[in-house]
């Protein structure tokens, strides 16, 4: 044992302290797989959003791709229809979901616990399987909801044929899909909310409204600004359910940003358009994400 | 709390439990339509009026299914990728989550923005680099495809460093004065302690393999390599599809995860929201 020759004291910081490589052994893992299938693929497809394959030649075009996607009638409908979604279903998937995380909160709620994992389950639920589920639900001639609708004297919806009504449809399968995990991140920042508060509030003579207003909401707040930041991140790469739904139809009506780009990319093998619209699509999530993030902590400060 | 309920609160009661209860029918009526289902034949599943009872063709579509599409292959293939990869990440996202709580070290601050930046970053523009790079390694249609590009998992590195910061420093610390080894500590003092947020960590990371659809749809270009979603979309997409079939295999991909995520929603739940509201 050579450590036993050392003076005591330095003995004891040898020992009580791990060798400076140690975190960068812990780490990696972490770097190699980064550097290989994160960091040199978004360089890579920076690179390639400058090119263009002419005659089987990857060919350096400058900004041509950008240029080209900035009149491209379809990019603005992609993004048209984008956004579209995103301002209608998160604001709505949201208000649900703080709704019923005081609902699951309050004592008014009976059998609290299984209505909770009742709303929660449907994120198990692969977008596949629930893009399968939902155009049988949903399908025009045969589907059941359609006969349900018919069966209390309501007229059939064209749910998936109609430009407007697939886009209604996209938006009820994302917030059956969502809304339980948004009010069970809600629910847990509820909890947080010293009960003391509302004690408080109460003796003071507050209403209800009241009290939901000035103490849940800003109790709320760090729990909102996540949600709302992640689900416009999500919404914006909304990729899966208009592909197992609609097919981006009808006439693309339901085309997104993120189907564009897989359209380009792998029905079309135009890589260099594709990662332009990667780019670009990474661009408005930056832009509009910090915007939020802004605006939500400038309001909670 | 209150054991006196007046009667005001009592209809308040009735109304808010009626109100959240047709909303949770909502929810739950497609899961029990897709059992209905998938016990039907086509023609019977598109009814009129609708079968909203069990049938009796459930061992035919399954058999259909599994026999004649060989759908046990990507049952085997899902099961084996998203558990290898559940295991794998979990590690991987432990012990980097495990650097960035319990060390100061040069260049941590730049690293911990990487895993951030990435974490914000939309997947999407990777996918035709990843496919080349696949191309280039002849990965096509190999395991290590599905596994090894989202291994380290920004969010799940995330979790495990705000979930590892409440593991006493002086636990760490009085096993480095006893002389146990760096690696030592990690695997029998720190993971043991993270028990609850490695389940939490470990069922999102299978769900998220298990469910994943459009990266495995690029890279497996033959059927015997198909994940369950991939085959299921090829089902969907032939000219007469049969339904019964493939509402059957929808079952079985549904099953078994919300199986799982019964079993172990009290660490998910709780685990997962550690990180999400703790930052």
């Amino acid at each position: 044992m050579t450590s036993s020759k050392l003076q005591p004291a330095t003995r004891r910081r040898w020992r009580g302290s791990a060798p400076r490589l140690t975190p960068y052994l812990f780490l990696l893992p972490v770097l190699v797989l980064f550097a290989g299938f994160k960091v040199y693929p978004y360089i890579y497809a920076a690179w390639l959003s400058l090119t263009k394959i002419i005659k089987g030649q990857t060919t350096f075009v400058g900004l041509g791709n950008y240029g080209r996607l900035a009149t491209d009638p379809i990019f603005y409908k992609a993004l048209t229809n984008t956004l579209i979604i995103l301002v209608t279903q998160v604001p709505l998937m949201l208000g649900l979901a703080l709704l019923l995380a005081v609902a699951f909160n309050s004592t008014l709620l009976r059998f609290r616990a299984f209505w909770r994992t009742a709303y929660f389950v449907p994120i198990v639920m692969g977008l596949v399987a629930y893009g399968i589920l939902f155009s049988t639900l949903l399908n025009s001639h045969h589907g059941l909801v359609n006969f349900l609708l018919e069966s209390v004297g309501l007229p059939r919806v064209p749910w998936l044929a109609d430009p407007v009504w697939a886009k209604v449809s996209i938006i009820i399968a994302l917030t059956w899909h969502y809304t339980g995990n948004s009010a069970v991140i809600y629910l847990a920042q509820l909890q947080s909310i010293p009960g003391e508060l509302y004690e408080a509030a109460e003796i003071d003579g507050a209403t209800a409204w009241q009290r939901f207003w000035h103490i849940t909401l800003p109790g709320l707040r760090p729990a909102i600004t996540l949600t709302v930041v992640l689900s416009t991140i999500g919404t914006l790469q909304l990729f899966d359910e208009p592909y197992v739904l609609t097919n981006g139809g009808p006439n693309n009506a339901t085309l997104t940003i993120g189907m564009y780009l897989y359209q380009n990319g792998f029905k079309y093998f135009d890589f260099g358009y594709a990662s332009a619209i990667g780019y670009v699509l990474t661009g408005i999530i930056g832009v509009i994400a910090l915007v939020q993030f802004h605006f939500l902590r400038e309001r909670q400060a | 709390m209150r054991i006196n309920r007046s009667p005001q609160t009592r209809v308040a009661s009735l109304a808010v439990s009626a109100v959240v209860a047709i909303g949770g029918a909502l929810m739950l009526a497609p899961f029990y339509w897709l059992i209905v289902a998938s016990t039907h034949r086509t023609r019977d599943i598109f009814s009129n009026p609708p079968n909203l009872v069990p049938g009796d063709q459930l061992w035919t579509n399954l058999v259909n299914l599994f026999v004649g599409e060989g759908f046990g292959h990507a049952v085997l293939n899902s099961t084996l990728v998203a558990t290898i990869y559940a295991l794998l990440g979990g590690l991987v996202c432990t012990a980097a989550g495990y650097a960035f709580a319990k060390f100061r070290f040069a260049g941590q601050g730049v690293l911990f923005g990487i895993v951030l930046v990435i974490l914000a970053l939309p997947s999407q523009v990777t996918l035709v680099p990843l496919f080349q790079i696949m191309v280039q390694l002849n990965w096509l249609n190999t395991y290590q495809a599905l596994i090894l590009p989202n291994l380290a998992l920004p969010f799940g590195i995330f979790l495990m460093r705000q979930t590892m910061q409440s593991v006493p420093d002086e636990l760490i610390q009085a096993a480095r004065v006893d002389g146990a080894g760096e690696f030592r500590i990690f695997a029998q003092i720190v993971l043991p302690t993270m028990r609850p947020a490695l389940a939490a960590l470990g069922i999102f990371l299978f769900l998220a393999q298990w469910n994943d659809f459009v990266y495995p749809l690029i890279v497996l270009r033959t059927s015997d390599a198909y994940t369950v979603p991939v085959a299921l979309a090829s089902l969907q997409g032939l000219s007469d599809t049969d339904y019964g079939q493939l509402l059957a295999g929808t079952m079985v991909s549904v099953l078994p995860v919300l199986g799982l995520f019964l079993f172990l929603q009290r660490h998910f739940v709780a685990g997962i929201l550690a990180g999400a509201v703790k930052q």
